[in-house]
């Protein structure tokens, strides 16, 4: 059966990981989860399509897993907490992580977060049919209200 | 009787952790934020809680996905730090509040908050983190604290809304407990980030620092701010931030900001932090009109008094 459709779906560039993610990537997760233990690591290290049959895995998901498509993996279940895990196991760092999933370099990541991170404009709405914030992430209700009387003077300043 | 003296919350980024860790508080990138958190080490030497009820998630450290308790309360009599992959952080072992906790399950469960107990758990940065930031360094930690864990791993993490009425019934538990113990209840997490898929490293300031007005102003409005929302405007991991809003449902109504800060990056993350304190107008104008002719005094004290009401 096909994914079921939600409202987050529209989120560009983002795998949340829901109740059905979870229950399809149980397998994957419970992998990562496994990498805490040093014999483990090491296992998986020595043998790696080995050591994944022992977590009921698709052939798709054993697939992302042993090329480290960390995308692929959060699309088919697997949770950024957990996959994290495995990327600590290669010895790499975060950024690395990040790097891999935005499709950029380690330094242009950095870079790009020394500068404030990725702005939210343009990366709402995979529709277009979000562009601007909802009312409840704008000020509070009172500051609202002066605001109105001082916009005068800030337009003029703007 | 027991009572809520103060809120604070603050992101609880790992890398912060691993700052203090690796001694590199002194570099320029960390001083950046770690020089935000001088003042609010002061104010919390003065402030000197005798139990910290911390509210937190867990980030596949005690829970994997085996169980997701969407809260759960810790009621043991120590937490050690969690082992996520490094070793466990060199930071002590988190004494609780066995007795205040029971009491806190027993009340918050019969005011239809179905908490679930938790008797052993260690505890990752997600607690860790925020602990330093308030407290520094110490060989021991300077009170107990109470952990309560959120899920906001697995969606749906609990709506805004219910995170600020577990605060209240928190509250309600708090002031019905009879020792005299000075409480200071911490939101943690947040504020705007991602990490996880192509849209990682989105931050969006605009929504945070709207986020701390309404803190303190008018946090009602932040309890309709839906799921929806927070991953679209503050990241897929910004959802965190329901936590900061059980930290808000336990105090007051009226606040007064005590101290705020905010700065761009930590790793990933926007670090916001914020230090609210139960208002005190009401006290203040009651106690300067002392002198003021008996009829004045009394109107204010009926003042002061219908302001505690409300707030309820």
């Amino acid at each position: 059966m096909a994914r079921e459709q939600h409202d987050y779906d529209d989120i560009p560039g983002t795998y949340v990981f829901d109740q059905d993610r979870s229950r399809q990537g149980f397998g994957i997760n419970m992998f990562c989860m496994s990498l805490m233990k040093d014999e483990n690591r090491k296992a998986f290290k020595a043998n790696e399509a080995e050591y994944l049959k022992k977590f009921n895995l698709t052939p798709e998901q054993a697939d992302a897993i042993l090329k480290r498509d960390y995308n692929r993996m959060l699309e088919l279940g697997g949770n950024i907490y957990f996959t994290a895990k495995l990327g600590a196991t290669d010895g790499h760092s975060f950024r690395h992580l990040a790097a891999v999933m935005t499709g950029s370099s380690q330094d242009d990541y950095a870079n790009m977060m020394l500068a404030g991170g990725r702005s939210v404009e343009g990366n709402r709405s995979k529709s277009g049919k979000v562009a601007k914030p909802a009312k409840a992430a704008k000020k509070p209700a009172k500051a609202k209200a002066k605001a109105k009387t001082r916009s005068k003077s800030r337009s003029k300043r703007g | 009787m027991a009572r809520i003296i103060a809120g604070v919350s603050s992101s609880h980024v790992p890398a912060i952790g691993a700052a203090i860790d690796n001694k590199q508080t002194e570099e320029p990138y960390w001083k950046r934020v770690f020089s935000g958190f001088e003042k609010s080490k002061e104010w919390m030497a003065q402030a000197k809680p005798d139990v910290v009820i911390l509210i937190y998630n867990d980030h596949a450290s005690a829970f994997s996905v085996e169980m997701v308790p969407t809260f759960a309360l810790g009621c043991a009599a120590e937490f050690p730090p969690a082992d996520e992959g490094w070793g466990p952080r060199p930071v002590p072992v988190v004494k609780g509040h066995p007795q205040l906790a029971a009491h806190i399950a027993q009340s918050v469960i019969l005011d239809e908050f179905d908490i679930t107990v938790v008797n052993k758990m260690e505890v990752d940065h997600g607690l860790t983190v925020p602990m330093n930031l308030l407290f520094g360094s110490p060989k021991e930690w300077p009170c107990p604290v109470i952990p309560v864990a959120v899920n906001v791993v697995l969606y749906p993490p609990p709506t805004g809304h219910r995170c600020f009425m577990l605060g209240r019934a928190i509250r309600k538990a708090v002031e019905s407990y009879p020792e005299d113990l000075r409480v200071v209840v911490f939101g943690t997490g947040g504020m705007s980030h991602q990490i996880s898929g192509p849209r990682a490293g989105l931050i969006n300031s605009k929504f945070d620092k709207a986020f701390l007005d309404n803190l303190t102003k008018d946090p009602k409005k932040l309890t309709r701010i839906q799921h929806l929302e927070y991953m679209r405007e503050a990241g897929a991991e910004g959802i965190e931030m329901v936590m900061w809003l059980v930290m808000r449902g336990a105090l007051e109504d009226k606040v007064d900001e005590v101290y705020r800060f905010y700065t761009v990056p930590a790793s990933n993350t926007a670090v916001g932090h914020i230090i609210l304190e139960p208002h005190r107008r009401a006290a203040k104008k009651a106690a300067g009109k002392a002198k003021k002719p008996a009829g004045k005094m009394k109107r204010a004290a009926a003042r002061a008094k219908s302001a505690v009401r409300r707030s309820r």
